[in-house]
């Protein structure tokens, strides 16, 4: 069968929810077997797109297209060929690992034949063959949540959708699924990711749509989109906040974009500064400038 | 090379309510007992205080030795209590508290798959459990007959209209509080006056009249005709009427659900 060149392809897509629009002409384009990580603050519309993609949501304009379907029409095609990892964790929690897969199994009509090597393959993915017999509730958050990325895999599926992925996860376990979501890529599945974590992004996405109110803001290879709107290098001043407010009225006297990080204010294209600049930390840009340049948000 | 396979999918596919079944059926293996439990214990109380209490005081009614009048009409408690009561607050806490319901929808499974079998699930569950009042009357004498085959057949249709009428119940309501709205003005006087514990014979005119539309009362007399022997055409009516309360409470608690869960 012939793969479409694109998985996902949204044009001008606008949902709104009363007087709310939470998306609000967004186009989006996801490469087959890339990974693309969309990337906006709370609120920009990350989690609605994501339902618009399962038709858990229907756009009022714009035309959808995952895996050569059209939606909403022809969604549960599309669906079938799909694995979907949410943000809530919605396992079975009084249920085992296996029959947890064993339900998606199921629910993914892998055929009868398949079915137990789709599910020892799961275990595998998932890195949970010796927890197999194991309730969910007994499982660390770390277990769960590779049991749920195991969970939408079960039938092999060509796109996966990962709704902020590693919120809410210790460091460690957050690079333990960094590596697993790399290997999916990696092995040729389309993969769309929402995150506000820019380290995620930066990491595994290929290409990165920054959204801000609804709408895609900047759409790029994260070193691309860092040397375009933030430059090569930041200068990080520190001080108290009395001269932190000077250096940045100083600044804008001089055309320099400057954002706030909490504790400094950091001078992007500090490349290109001349001797008087103040004094501070020189540091390479990255996409964080970007992202709060272009979202007017702080990062948490 | 992924898997490629493009297969016909359409309205009430029997893979996606396989899909819904099958997570009712592994996850029933590990609540069964207590479900069990209240399911044939809470309707053999009512049938042992009704029978004895009331059996102490009236030997017949409507012809029937007390304990044969009742046990038959239990068959309809049980029925409701084991579907009307799991579907509305199941139904609620799988779509609001543990999200389950987003994980089947993102799953090639429709909102009309989805309710009908979880419907279908909880009226096979009221199908069997709904024959235990008969067994426990059996014990107290009541002598077994062909026509008893069928009510599992009965209970299973009634408690699909009670399945679905609970997954309505809780699409509409946005809070669980709101759940004992419904148990006071509608279910508590449906049970009551049915014709489980009394006929409603005795009742004034408007109370006979209002039984017709009691799909519980079509229920109580059905499986009463079952046992005791079918009289023809009103049996059909009865079997009719709970058909029919089905039908539209299906079709509505897929439409409310709809709403509920596609934005």
């Amino acid at each position: 069968m012939l793969e479409p060149p694109t998985a996902i392809r949204l044009r001008n897509v606008v949902k709104r929810y009363g007087p709310v629009t939470a998306v609000a002409g967004l186009d989006l384009d996801l490469p087959t077997g890339t990974c693309v990580g969309l990337l906006g603050p709370n609120g920009a519309g990350k989690s609605t797109t994501m339902k618009l993609l399962t038709a858990q949501a229907v756009a009022d304009e714009g035309s959808l297209e995952v895996l050569g379907h059209i939606l909403p029409r022809d969604s549960k095609p599309a669906r079938a060929e799909m694995g979907v990892v949410p943000q809530l964790d919605n396992l079975d929690t009084t249920l085992t690992v296996e029959q947890n897969l064993l339900v998606f199994a199921y629910l993914y009509r892998v055929p009868k034949r398949e079915r137990h090597a789709a599910i020892e393959r799961a275990l595998d993915i998932a890195n949970l063959r010796e927890r197999r017999g194991a309730k969910v509730d007994e499982l660390s958050g770390g277990m769960r949540r590779r049991l749920l990325i195991a969970r939408a895999l079960v039938h092999e599926p060509r796109l996966l959708l990962l709704d902020e992925p590693t919120v809410g996860l210790d460091p460690q376990v957050r690079q333990e699924l960094w590596a697993l979501i790399d290997r999916l890529r990696s092995e040729g599945v389309s993969i769309l990711m929402s995150t506000h974590y820019i380290e995620e992004a930066q990491r595994l996405a290929d290409t990165v749509t920054v959204m801000a109110k609804g709408r895609a803001v900047a759409v790029g290879r994260p070193g691309d989109l860092v040397l375009e709107h933030a430059g090569q290098e930041a200068l990080e001043v520190y001080g108290p906040p009395a001269r932190l407010r000077e250096v940045e009225a100083d600044a804008r006297g001089r055309g320099w974009a400057t954002r706030r990080t909490g504790t400094s204010v950091t001078i992007l294209r500090a490349e290109r500064l001349d001797g008087d600049a103040p004094h501070g930390e020189r540091r390479p840009a990255n996409l964080e400038d970007v992202f709060v340049l272009l979202t007017g948000e702080e990062v948490a | 090379m992924r898997r490629g396979r493009r297969r016909q999918v359409g309205r009430l596919d029997r893979e996606a309510l396989a899909g819904v079944l099958v997570r009712e059926v592994v996850n029933f293996s590990s609540y069964w007992r207590s479900t069990t439990f209240s399911s044939t214990v809470e309707p053999t109380i009512y049938l042992l205080a009704f029978g004895f209490g009331f059996g102490s005081i009236v030997s017949t009614v409507a012809g029937l030795n007390y304990v044969e009048f009742v046990g038959t009409g239990t068959v309809a408690t049980a029925v409701l209590f084991s579907s009307v009561f799991p579907a509305m607050f199941g139904t609620f806490v799988k779509y609001k508290f543990q999200r389950t319901y987003d994980a089947i929808l993102a799953a090639p499974v429709d909102t009309e798959e989805l309710v009908t079998g979880e419907a279908l699930w909880m009226a096979a569950r009221a199908g069997t459990y709904g024959c235990v009042p008969l067994l426990v009357a059996m014990v107290f004498g009541l002598d077994p007959s062909p026509g008893m085959l069928t009510v599992p057949l009965i209970a299973f249709l009634t408690g699909l209209g009670w399945s679905a009428f609970g997954i309505l119940i809780a699409a509409v309501m946005n809070s669980i509080e709101n759940f004992n709205y419904v148990t006071s003005i509608v279910i508590t006087p449906l049970f009551l006056v049915a014709g489980t514990y009394f006929p409603i014979s005795g009742l004034p005119e408007w109370a006979q009249v209002a039984a017709q539309f009691n799909p519980l009362y079509h229920c109580v007399q059905l499986v009463r005709g079952a046992v005791f022997g079918f009289e023809g055409w009103v049996d059909v009516y009865h079997l009719a009427v709970i058909v029919g309360f089905g039908l539209v409470a299906w079709r509505a608690a897929i439409n409310r659900m709809q709403r509920k869960l596609i934005d």
